[in-house]
């Protein structure tokens, strides 16, 4: 892939707008989201927003495009005031988001999401709509069927609806949030040409947020570094990676290699093992695996992998073969008894299906002590321990923070910190998504405790190199299949990368 | 927290009383009546003797074991809007052991508390049962079970607990004297119920507060699919949930039948389980807040019959002023998110 930024600009039908954010404050309690924060993007540039989990680059784009209201400071839009008090007027002035997590309607149309937002009257202008879809998706590469329901795309193809969405309003702001997250290598290769595009060609200014070092050298031509709220930096391109380091953490960190370990008995034993769902059918998997291996499970999203993950921790009960951990069949058992064995499962979404808003800290480890509290909670008993598993997992926060004003790398800690000491077999989503390096080798660290200790591991992954580097084997997922089962240390990205998207081009 | 932020805090808590206030004012100008004196007679005729403080006490007990009943469903995020039934068929169990069973009272009235409390509890876990493994929405099969309730016992009342003489639809015979609670000399108030009534709240209280299966019904309230995944057996406590309350709301009956009316009439809820929504909202879905907001209810029912005497306003006012203050309150809790919350989309 290379980057855009040595293209020479093209003539411009219109003027691109110039965005200026003026000592942006935003607190959230005594958190200081952004504190003070200025940053100025050029027209018809994309400008990198870098910094790690909780630095305040998800908080400053929700002031620009109206979903948040500042506590201070000025929004500037080609000189003019510009703050905005709702997503709708932002759209209007021509500043539009893609959210971290697609905003969209999946039970509805491709064509239906396309025309939300839209102020055209009482009637839907379903015909119009549709043409100008198809157009403005056939002028970037995306291929869009108008009709088909949006639970069918995947996170790239969602993205690409959203984009030409905003497109069709009229936006000469576009702002990216993480948009690499849960996205294929092939998707991240058509978006980047998209963003290229969009600001040289279309003539938009975009500004991409994101975490991930190479990926900013790659695409911007200017970048803004946050730390804790505050500029840390501003570098023009060409620049280093350490230098941008530097920025992000104050320090250079290095990867810590993963240790051998030697393999135990079997624990985890899939024979012919089959989901159906009314969306996607698991073909039967059959696979042994001892303790202490770590096994990735790569491909698109939704190739089947949560599946199986799902059904190894007995949230739903297989169509056919059977499960068995340690020599005993658990096919049919429910999903208490999976716990009883040793099981875990850590899922994607860490407020939807981990934690519990609305409860504190201290709480929600009374709550993990599954069987071994008692009826009556000593809550003074509760707050030390609660104190204790903080400080050990280095969560920002206290006994009685909650879970839902944690960031995500801390939630991501509390969830780890909830899980129980021994463990067989644990399962998860995405383990590092949307974590920092830093969050992320720390994860990680307590994984290959886990593992050492002999816990199998099985997680899933959009991030290659995460599973090459962290797997013994890896499991290829298309279409509900699985495909292949590959030993890491004999593949390589290109290898992963051709077979996951080989059946899909 | 600054001076500013502060004095909004005390704006927004004095905002519903006020609200309410202008709402009810606006009503009593358009029924006719002159506000300040219908507010006077209000207060008077719910205190300024010890029979109207002891008729505003028989309402209140009913409302609180109703209302602490609702905090288990409310805390395990339900709408359990079948309490009426709960409470007619907590009547109807009691009923059952008052006219066929003959022993002394301090046998006897135990044991109607006892069938009371299951007769309740079962009609709750019937709601429960649908919603849990029928997949058929709380409000619903509330609802629909709060009409059967009543149905079966009018039906019951006209048919098979007929009185031997005079008019079907009154009501039962009265009970047998031993099924019937003590009360204060000259008085509808039983201690009894009183006692009831207060243990009730303080065991919720205790209960949601300090130990592990209120926290477990918070969590599920709070995040149903998160509660499961961390172990937590959630179909069982939400049927728990409704077998509390039912049984609380059985008991509610048990004391309308056999320690304000000692028989069985058509009217036997009056609402109760309704007003009982009413005043857990208004509480802040806390125990210790529905003691006195059940007083403040039962008050302005009571005040409310004076209206009716001295200024022929109909009684059902009260429950216009109860309803405007509910609204009143959910409404500047809502402005209160909006306003001091940091907004999110």
């Amino acid at each position: 892939m290379t980057g855009c930024r040595l293209a020479p600009p093209l003539l411009l039908t219109r003027e691109a707008m110039k965005v200026e954010l003026r000592e942006i404050r935003k607190y959230f309690g005594p958190v200081r989201a952004n504190d003070g924060i200025s940053l100025t993007v050029e027209p018809g540039t994309i400008h990198g927003l870098l910094g790690e989990n909780g630095a305040g680059k998800t908080t400053l784009m929700k002031v620009l495009s109206g979903y948040l209201t500042p506590d201070g400071g000025r929004v500037l839009l080609d000189g003019k005031e510009g703050l905005f008090s709702s997503p709708a007027q932002a759209i209007g002035k021509g500043i539009g988001m893609l959210h971290q997590d697609p905003l969209d309607f999946p039970p509805l149309k491709v064509v239906d999401n396309f025309l939300f937002g839209r102020d055209s009257g009482f009637l839907q202008k379903r015909e119009e709509a549709r043409k100008e879809l198809l157009e403005l998706s056939g002028r970037f590469g995306f291929t869009l069927e108008p009709e088909a329901y949006v639970n069918t795309l995947t996170v790239g193809e969602r993205q690409q609806l959203e984009i030409v969405r905003l497109l069709s309003l009229g936006v000469e702001v576009l702002i990216f949030d993480e948009p690499t997250t849960g996205i294929s290598a092939p998707q991240k290769v058509t978006l980047f040409a998209t963003l290229c595009r969009l600001a040289q060609e279309e003539g938009k200014s975009v500004i991409f947020v994101s975490h991930k070092l190479e990926e900013v050298l790659e695409l911007c031509s200017e970048v803004t570094v946050l730390r804790r709220g505050k500029v840390a930096g501003q570098m023009a391109m060409p620049c280093t990676s350490e230098e941008l380091v530097r920025l992000m953490f104050g320090q250079v960190i290095t990867t810590r290699v993963a240790e051998e370990v030697s393999l135990g008995d079997p624990v985890l034993e899939l024979r012919g093992l089959g989901v159906h769902t009314y969306r996607l059918d698991l073909s039967p998997v059959s696979l042994k695996v001892r303790s202490g291996e770590v096994i990735g499970l790569a491909g698109l999203e939704g190739s089947g992998q949560r599946l199986l993950l799902r059904a190894c921790a007995g949230l739903i009960k297989p169509s056919r073969g059977s499960i068995f951990l340690r020599g005993e069949d658990m096919s049919g058992k429910s999903y208490q008894k999976f716990l009883d064995a040793g099981v875990a499962y850590l899922p994607a979404g860490r407020l939807e299906e981990g934690l519990i808003p609305g409860l504190n800290l201290a709480e929600h480890f009374v709550l993990a002590r599954r069987g071994k509290a008692s009826f009556f909670i000593n809550w003074a008993l509760a707050r030390r321990d609660a104190g204790r598993k903080i400080e050990e997992f280095n969560i920002i926060g206290n006994p009685s923070t909650r879970v839902e004003g944690l960031s995500g790398g801390n939630q991501q800690r509390a969830l780890l910190a909830l899980l129980p000491d021994s463990l067989r077999l644990l399962l998860l989503e995405h383990p590092t998504r949307g974590l920092d390096v830093e969050s992320a080798l720390w994860v990680w660290d307590r994984l290959l405790e886990r593992r050492e200790e002999g816990t199998v591991i099985l997680f899933t992954s959009t991030d290659l190199d995460e599973i090459l580097e962290r797997s013994d084997r890896i499991l290829v997922f298309s279409g509900g299949k699985m495909l292949e089962i590959l030993d890491a240390k004999r593949t390589n990205v290109e290898q992963l990368g051709y077979l996951i998207g080989g059946k899909r081009g | 927290m600054t001076y500013s932020q502060r004095l909004v805090n005390l704006l927004l808590g004095l905002a519903p009383i006020a609200l309410a206030l202008i709402f009810s004012t606006l009503v009593l100008v358009a029924a006719g009546a002159p506000p300040l004196e219908a507010y006077k007679h209000l207060l008077q005729g719910a205190s300024e003797s010890p029979a109207k403080i002891a008729d505003v006490l028989v309402v209140w007990v009913p409302l609180v074991l109703c209302s602490a009943g609702l905090l288990f469903t409310f805390t395990a995020g339900l709408w359990n809007i079948g309490v009426e039934g709960q409470i007619i068929f907590g009547v109807i169990f009691a009923t059952w052991v008052a006219r066929n069973i003959y022993l002394p009272a301090i046998l006897l009235l135990p044991l109607m508390i006892v069938a009371g409390m299951i007769g309740g509890a079962l009609w709750g876990l019937l709601a429960g049962t649908l919603k849990v493994y029928g997949g058929v929405h709380e409000i619903f099969a509330g609802l629909g079970l709060n009409f059967v309730a009543i149905t079966t016992n009018i039906w019951l009342i006209a048919k098979p607990w007929r009185p031997e003489l005079g008019a079907t639809m009154q009501g039962t015979d009265p009970f047998q004297p031993a099924a019937w609670l003590p009360r204060l000399a000259g008085l509808r108030l039983s201690p009894v119920s009183l006692l009831l009534a207060l243990m009730a709240v303080v065991v919720v209280f205790f209960i949601l507060r300090g130990t592990l299966w209120g926290l477990q019904l918070k969590a599920i309230g709070k995040n149903v699919r998160s509660a499961y995944l961390l172990g937590i057996a959630t179909n069982r406590h939400m049927l728990l949930s409704f077998a509390l309350c039912g049984a609380l709301a059985g008991l509610a009956g048990v004391v309308q039948v056999s320690g304000v009316w000692g028989r069985d009439i058509p009217q036997i809820s009056g609402g109760i389980g309704y007003l009982a929504l009413l005043v857990t909202m208004l509480s802040g879905f806390r125990a210790l807040g529905v003691a006195p907001v059940a007083l403040f209810f039962a008050a302005i029912g009571v005040g409310a019959a004076r209206l009716h005497l001295r200024m022929q306003l109909d009684p059902s006012l009260a429950g216009v002023l109860e309803a405007g203050l509910v609204l009143s309150v959910l409404l500047v809790a809502g402005l209160r998110a909006r306003l001091l919350m940091p907004r999110e989309g």
